[in-house]
């Protein structure tokens, strides 16, 4: 039985992102073994944690040029082991660089390729949530084998230990792969906050919020649920909080367990970001307000008041 | 400095949106079709390091015939011409497809930079950047959020979930672009009538030397089975906050053991 493959996303610290634990979850009910793929800086730590959810085999590839230019080097790596070892599958995370990977190796294939999918059947059909979450969509590639992009949350990962064997992959990769060069990474701090697309609780800001400052309010709401903190286009575009917390169209989508909307009117665009949320609370003082369309508990009332009282409750129960 | 600026017409996101049930494919007929929003930003782009160093701003669109309308607003905002790659035979195409015509088309204007969008509002999908790029076999510098030309060295400045990073190439390159690196002109009365009036070049599949076959439904490399309405969220309890709105919450937020 072909393996299949899925392609390690880790954080530059070397822990390895939630989705991948995810996606060994998800390849193992495909049948056939689960390798796991990593381009760039394996470590001991590293293969325990991809053996403890089930990868019976881990390739390793590692060097400068996976680290030193964008994408391009590790998709030609993943594109030469997959002709190499002719894969079932191939599973990468859905994320800005796992989309990216999954781009070049479609093209370097003529392989198909689905992104942002929420389950993966055996016979390769992939289920997809799109136009704002309103529509559902099953797909499958017809074209080579399937090359998906799996969309954090969308199943809970559990353990199944196995002991990997590490498999070192040659990387040899052509000159057109070294035009596009990382001169600097820059990891700005952001506490011990989880990450917003994996985190389980999102605690997000709107235009109610009414300022930077007030953001604080939602900063300790999320931390006292052990959230992370987003915020709607409104609230990023009025300069409240930065950029790369927006949920919804031309942000990240989200799945969390609880998403908490404060201050959010609920339009379409936000909506895009944060419909498949298992559960929805929503504060907002306009009772007439989109969001307490989708909302499984909603409080019409001011914020400033609310969320305050909220904090000190979940205090006094901890 | 020659920029080829990549502008997708879709269905508005601000309105319902549907696909076929004959064959699957976006409805584009029913729907109000708008430039990609994210592509404003690119075409904004480009106009400033034409207005910085000079050079021309060419428009890129694969897309049946009322992508026009889509184009022209374009060029109302200040680019000098347009190509429109426009056949039957795309209905339905793949985006590995799509990227073959794109980089087709792209490669007859031999530009210094491609500037796009970094996702479309229809697919999300993120793939088209890379795809050209790989098959042009220029850099691709993705997902900025500044972007600096020093002669024929580009810089951006890319987000990431822990920060953001520097990247640098040369050119000829591809550069796509999030909504956080400018603010898009609005398109003047007088650029409005000038687009009317401005260069509009159509190809076709042959134009291109690429055929019917290697794209559109037939030669897409994955297919859509079927698609459902996903049944809308039922709206919960909805209480005043009243003294204890607070509390309530918290009280909500214990029975969901959230808390």
């Amino acid at each position: 039985m072909a393996e299949v493959l899925v392609v390690v996303e880790a954080s530059s610290q070397g822990g390895v992102k939630k989705v991948t634990l995810e996606m060994l979850t998800l390849a193992r009910t495909l049948g056939g073994d689960v390798a796991a793929v990593v381009l760039g800086g394996s470590s001991d730590e590293l293969t325990a944690k991809l053996g403890e959810y089930g990868a019976t085999k881990i390739y390793a590839a590692a060097g400068a040029d996976l680290d030193e230019y964008l994408v391009a080097p590790k998709a030609t790596v993943l594109a030469g082991l997959i002709q190499r070892v002719s894969p079932a599958a191939v599973l990468l995370a859905s994320t800005q660089e796992g989309k990216e990977i999954a781009a070049r190796v479609a093209v370097k294939l003529d392989n198909g390729v689905l992104t942002d999918v929420v389950a993966l059947e055996p016979d390769g059909t992939a289920t997809q949530v799109v136009f704002a979450g309103s529509t559902i969509v099953k797909s499958k590639v017809t074209k080579g084998l399937p090359i998906v992009t799996v969309r954090p949350n969308s199943l809970t990962p559990a353990p199944a230990p196995a002991t990997p064997a590490v498999e070192p992959v040659e990387v040899a990769v052509a000159d057109k792969d070294r035009l596009a060069k990382v001169v600097e990474r820059k990891v700005e701090a952001k506490g011990a906050r989880p990450e917003l697309a994996e985190a389980s609780i999102v605690v997000s800001g709107g235009r109610g919020v009414g300022s930077a400052d007030n953001f604080k309010l939602v900063e300790e709401l999320a931390d006292l649920l052990g959230g992370a903190v987003g915020a709607s286009r409104a609230a990023v575009d009025s300069g409240f909080y930065p950029h790369q917390f927006q949920v919804g169209q031309t942000g990240k989508t989200v799945s969390p367990q609880l998403y908490v909307a404060l201050g959010i009117s609920g339009a379409i665009q936000h909506r895009a970001g944060m419909q498949t949320s298992k559960t929805i609370v929503a504060v907002n003082k306009d009772a007439e307000a989109p969001i307490f369309e989708l909302a499984d508990f909603g409080v019409v009332g001011d914020l400033f008041k609310v969320v305050p009282q909220a904090a000190e409750e979940i205090r006094k129960r901890k | 400095m020659k920029i080829v600026v990549l502008v997708k017409q879709v269905p508005d996101s601000g309105a319902e949106r549907t696909l076929r049930n004959d064959d699957n494919t976006v409805d584009r007929a029913s729907a109000n079709n708008v430039i990609n929003e994210m592509d404003e930003y690119a075409i904004e782009e480009a106009l400033r390091l034409q207005e910085a160093h000079g050079g021309e701003v060419v428009v890129l669109t694969v897309g049946p015939d009322r992508a026009t309308e889509s184009i022209r607003k374009a060029l109302s905002m200040g680019p000098d011409s347009a190509v429109h790659v426009v056949d039957d035979a795309l209905h339905g195409s793949c985006a590995v497809a799509t990227s073959k015509v794109l980089a087709a088309a792209i490669a007859q204007q031999n530009a210094d930079l491609v500037i796009c969008g970094a996702e479309s509002t229809d697919g999300r999908v993120q793939v088209m950047p890379h795809m050209v790029a790989e098959r042009l076999g220029i850099a691709a510098l993705t997902g900025a959020r500044k972007l600096t030309v020093e002669g024929s060295q580009l810089t951006i400045e890319r987000q990431t979930d822990e920060g953001y990073e520097v990247v640098t190439a040369a050119t000829p390159a591809l550069v796509s672009v999030w909504d956080t690196i400018n603010d898009p002109r609005y398109p003047s009365f007088k650029g409005i009538m000038a687009a009317k009036k401005k260069p509009l070049q159509t190809l076709s599949l042959a134009d291109l030397g690429i055929a019917a076959g290697e794209v559109g439904l037939d030669g897409a490399t994955s297919a859509v089975a079927e698609h459902n309405k996903r049944p809308p969220r039922q709206a919960g309890n909805k209480i005043d906050a009243g003294d204890d709105g607070g509390a309530k919450l918290v009280e909500y937020l214990a029975s969901e053991k959230f808390v």
